[in-house]
């Protein structure tokens, strides 16, 4: 068996990234386009990114999905942390197929639907739409996501270490916080991360829960977008690119370093072998 | 997506831990559980120039005898309509087979990208990885969008096809079902990449050198032993790719024409622009119903590998 890279491999990786890519280096391309004809190339240009800056209307909504993901992706977590404990060290209880499939089901669910849904329930329950409404329908699906990966990561943890505390006479609470959650954290960080990009970048559900004065940034790029493509819009979503691309990259990195150090940390624990 | 409740014993439980289950369960059940109850109960309700727009609202402080004449009212004919208007069937059909059509090209597109990656040498693979996760993190709106300013006539793949004098005139591929194709294949290849990459990096590559040690030639290897190894990953990508496009909105509504027919796309026309609560919530029931099935059968197949992988 040939090892290394064969030309057919390198081949369909090239043209598979480049198809990942190509058009997101475009956008980002054309957003420093001096024409307002958004195919043609006018010269290079950061015009569009200060009229971003005049632009009201479009720092409101900002501001508000920013509020939006950081409430929903916080509660999201902590909801999301409890539910994946509850799966992996609860045990049976009555009704835990229920809440397994409450937690799964959501990741496959037509956005449609969950906004729908939501928007109905709001409106039995007689509850105003706006902010809050669009924060409580982000949580739900984020918690979902959260539980998912903070599960992942709770499965391949020994779980000796806490056995070992509750022994020696420590609360449960206090264990959790002192051994379980700094184990798993890079996980929960992994979740809140997803929660907040998912609910940065949510325009369905947002659509169906929202009410007057809080639209969000999606809403408005959307109905932008319908209009026909701009170089507005093209800026905003080159900085939107830009700061995922940054916390993806500085939070892998962050990751990485952790696990070298607890492995380190291991070897020194546990002696050589 | 594995269920080992049964191997666990049933613990006592302090009063603490019975609230961290409640919390949870009890969010899921007010906000994902009790809404798909409302949407079947106004799935049996009349539209009405009303706020809500539908009539009966069920209000318990009128009594007992007015909730009975209010669940009287309720009625299937909403559904009735659906079979009655052809827009909703050929909306549900034509989801389907664009979804199923999308799928198909994905993974067409997807099996040699994981290949490539589940060969290449051990130093690439957590960069290769990174590279198919990150597009998944920036937003899915702005990624349909960049798609817009390529296909449309005068945009960037018509002008470098005439350049290069591939074709006399623009192609019309913008509001046409391709682009749809398009929109789908390139939005979720990273959801089929993903197990398709971890079942081929899992393959032993000893069998493939025995079976090459034994005269058999690369390709019917790759037929005979890869394939069939890989096929777990498959059906997981397939499933992560074709169930949420069934349901898609945004792709077609932005890149599909006026006769690309999508369910979520009429649900979403129903809802907002005709304002007919009672029948976009039977049109989100019958979706549902359309969907209880593979999302089922993908939960099987994930219980099951989880069983053989322990």
């Amino acid at each position: 068996m040939r090892n290394g890279p064969t030309w057919f491999n390198v081949t369909s990786l090239v043209l598979g990234f480049s198809f990942l890519y190509l058009p997101i280096v475009l956008l980002v391309i054309f957003s420093f386009n001096e024409s307002r004809l958004v195919t043609v190339w006018g010269g290079f240009s950061t015009k569009w990114y200060g009229e971003l800056f005049q632009n009201q209307q479009l720092l409101d909504a900002a501001w508000v999905t920013l509020k939006v993901a950081f409430l929903s992706a916080s509660i999201a977590t902590v909801l999301g942390t409890m539910a994946a404990l509850v799966l992996v060290r609860s045990g049976r209880f009555v009704g835990r197929s229920l809440f397994s499939g409450m937690i799964f089901a959501p990741l496959v669910m037509p956005e449609v639907i969950l906004g729908l849904s939501l928007l109905l329930l709001f409106v039995a329950m007689d509850q105003a739409r706006g902010f809050w409404t669009v924060m409580i329908a982000h949580t739900t699906f984020a918690m979902c996501y959260v539980a998912v990966v903070v599960q992942s990561r709770l499965v391949g943890f020994d779980k000796s270490v806490e056995e070992a505390a509750e022994d020696l006479g420590c609360p449960p609470a206090k264990t959790f916080f002192q051994i379980t959650l700094p184990i798993i954290f890079p996980g929960v960080i992994a979740g809140w991360m997803l929660a907040f990009t998912l609910s940065l970048d949510d325009l369905v559900i947002a659509s169906f829960t929202t009410g007057p004065g809080a639209t969000t940034l999606p809403m408005k790029i959307y109905s932008q977008v319908r209009l026909g493509v701009t170089p507005e819009i093209n800026a905003v979503c080159t900085i939107l690119v830009g700061l995922v691309t940054i916390g993806v990259i500085a939070a892998s990195l962050v990751t990485k370093r952790q696990q070298v150090q607890r492995e380190r940390d291991e070897r020194l624990a546990f002696g050589p072998h | 997506m594995e269920d080992t409740s049964k191997a666990m014993p049933v613990p006592k439980r302090s009063l603490g831990a019975w609230g961290l289950i409640a919390v949870p369960y009890f969010w899921l059940l007010v906000f994902f559980l009790a809404p798909f109850f409302i949407v079947f109960k106004i799935s049996l309700s009349q539209i009405a120039i009303a706020i809500p727009p539908y009539i009966p609202t069920f209000d318990l402080s009128e009594g007992w005898s007015a909730f009975k004449d209010n669940l009287a009212m309720l009625s299937f004919d909403n559904y009735v309509w659906l079979t009655e208007d052809d827009l909703y069937w050929k909306s549900y059909l034509s989801s389907v087979q664009i979804a199923g059509v999308s799928t198909f090209l994905t993974l067409l597109l997807g099996y040699p990208i994981a290949y490539g990656m589940a060969r290449s040498p051990k130093e690439w693979r957590p960069t290769l990885l990174m590279l198919i996760i990150l597009p998944f993190w920036t937003s899915f709106l702005i990624r349909v969008y960049a798609w817009i300013g390529i296909l449309k006539n005068e945009g960037l793949l018509n002008q470098l096809l005439l350049s290069l004098g591939l074709i006399g005139e623009p192609l019309t591929i913008l509001n046409t079902n391709t682009a749809v194709y398009i929109g789908i294949v390139y939005s979720y290849l990273p959801f089929l990449v993903l197990p398709l990459y971890a079942s081929l990096e899992k393959l032993d590559i000893s069998l493939l050198e025995a079976a090459e040690d034994l005269g058999c030639p690369p390709w019917r290897a790759f037929w005979q032993i890869t394939v069939p190894l890989s096929l777990p990953g498959v059906i997981a990508g397939c499933f992560l790719v074709f169930i949420p496009a069934v349901g898609e909105f945004v792709i077609p509504d932005l890149l599909g024409g006026s006769n690309t027919l999508m369910i979520g796309k009429t649900l979403w026309v129903e809802f907002f622009a005709n304002r007919d609560w009672p029948v976009s919530s039977a049109v989100a029931v019958i979706l549902l119903l359309l969907l209880v099935i593979p999302i089922v059968l993908f939960q099987n197949q994930q219980q099951k590998m989880a069983e053989k992988d322990a």
